[in-house]
């Protein structure tokens, strides 16, 4: 699904699906930014794991609570920062910088 | 602008607004009081009528907004109860930008609010034919890309957040240059500090834009080793124009330098990246780190050892 070069790191995506729990409403399929699932007898499934940004948008959309997956900040920067001070890493884009 | 440089002056106040004559049929989109997110929205819905109900995301835009959870459930049920929407319009169906998801749970604002989240397209210029579609997108309306021109739109804002260390790091080097067998000489400083900024500005060249350029065509998944290979290209240019004369220990010292810098700043560039994970980045950073940092501090030690 990932356009080639553009792929990153393999099995590191925390995505995590409980089948049992999927009641085929598809949602994560349409917000999923990077064709990470699929549907197979209107039961989700993870196709493409690597693909995953881990952007959370699955699993804040799910209503059953089937899908779990530690989304955060991707900004080296924030994740350094996030270790110096031992806190969750964040961006300061609310401040007068970037990063996302 | 998009370059982080007077971003907050750059907010729509929240509430909504008509683009052409909508009545309550129209559909209703929601957008972030981002400046640009906001005009290029109501750009790409030229000569459609309808409603924009824009929400405080602080001024960023959707995705970060989404991210942090500004852009998200409760700001929805928020500004939808304010500005009353449910007596502008008589559908119960809110278009939702597709990257808002991650901080919107649809079945809570359809809870709150009676209205039914719809996701549509990830770019807005795909709006008209969503709409046209009777809100289907297609499979390619829903992909992220990041092609070549997204990435180079990027890479000033990559040197614009750095300004600040760039500056520090100057320093330091100037200050570097000037240790030697006077122990330190300002004379010196200045003309070694000036011969080191150059393979120091490339470095930051190597990492920041030439990297990001051409992201999908280097080798590695790893954005620090691609940023490392294009330092390491990048320094034997410079050593095969301007340093043919120089001694070995100050070439190996050129390449680390050269190599470490640009692996740092292409290793930042994962935050503006649209399809690197936190988990994959922090593993990333766990690696690539000690590297740069060893090569950094043996460039530095050559450097001074070469005073002497």
């Amino acid at each position: 699904m990932a356009t080639p070069g553009l792929t990153y790191l393999k099995n590191v995506a925390t995505l995590k699906l409980e089948t049992e729990k999927c009641i085929g409403c598809r949602l994560c399929m349409t917000v999923c930014p990077h064709g990470v699932f699929a549907f197979v007898n209107s039961i989700a499934t993870i196709t493409h794991l690597d693909s995953c940004m881990e952007c959370g948008a699955c699993a804040s959309n799910c209503p059953t609570r089937a899908l779990r997956v530690e989304a955060g900040v991707g900004c080296a920067s924030a994740i350094i920062k996030g270790w110096l001070t031992g806190s969750e890493p964040s961006c300061d884009c609310s401040d007068d910088s970037t990063c996302c | 602008m998009r370059w982080g440089l007077g971003r907050n002056r750059y907010r729509v106040t929240p509430g909504l607004y008509a683009v052409g004559a909508p009545d309550a049929e129209a559909p209703l989109l929601v957008s972030a009081n981002y400046k640009l997110s906001f005009d290029c929205l109501r750009s790409a819905l030229h000569g459609i009528d309808a409603w924009i109900l824009v929400i405080d995301t602080k001024g960023v835009n959707v995705w970060c907004a989404a991210g942090k959870g500004t852009f998200g459930t409760a700001e929805i049920i928020r500004r939808c109860q304010s500005a009353q929407v449910a007596k502008i319009v008589n559908h119960r169906t809110l278009i939702v930008p597709q990257l808002g998801a991650p901080g919107v749970a649809a079945h809570l604002v359809k809870k709150a609010t009676g209205f039914s989240v719809s996701y549509g397209p990830v770019r807005a210029a795909d709006l008209p034919e969503f709409l046209a579609a009777n809100l289907q997108a297609t499979p390619a309306m829903r992909r992220v890309t990041f092609t070549f021109l997204e990435r180079l739109i990027l890479t000033p804002v990559e040197v614009s957040v750095l300004r600040k260390t760039i500056l520090y790091a100057i320093a330091a080097l100037f200050i570097l240059s000037g240790i030697g067998s006077d122990i330190f000489s300002f004379t010196a400083a200045w003309q070694r500090g000036t011969a080191a900024l150059v393979p120091g500005l490339a470095g930051i060249l190597a990492g920041c834009v030439i990297t990001p350029a051409l992201l999908p065509w280097l080798p590695s998944r790893l954005f620090a080793a691609k940023g490392a290979l294009v330092g390491l290209a990048i320094a034997c240019l410079l050593a095969l124009v301007f340093y043919r004369q120089a001694a070995v220990p100050e070439l190996i010292a050129l390449f680390l330098f050269v190599a470490s810098i640009a692996s740092y700043t292409a290793m930042n560039f994962t935050g503006s990246s649209t399809f690197t994970s936190p988990s994959g980045v922090e593993k990333e950073m766990r690696i690539a780190i000690p590297w740069q940092a060893a090569s950094l501090l043996i460039a530095g030690l050559l450097w001074i050892g070469s005073a002497f």
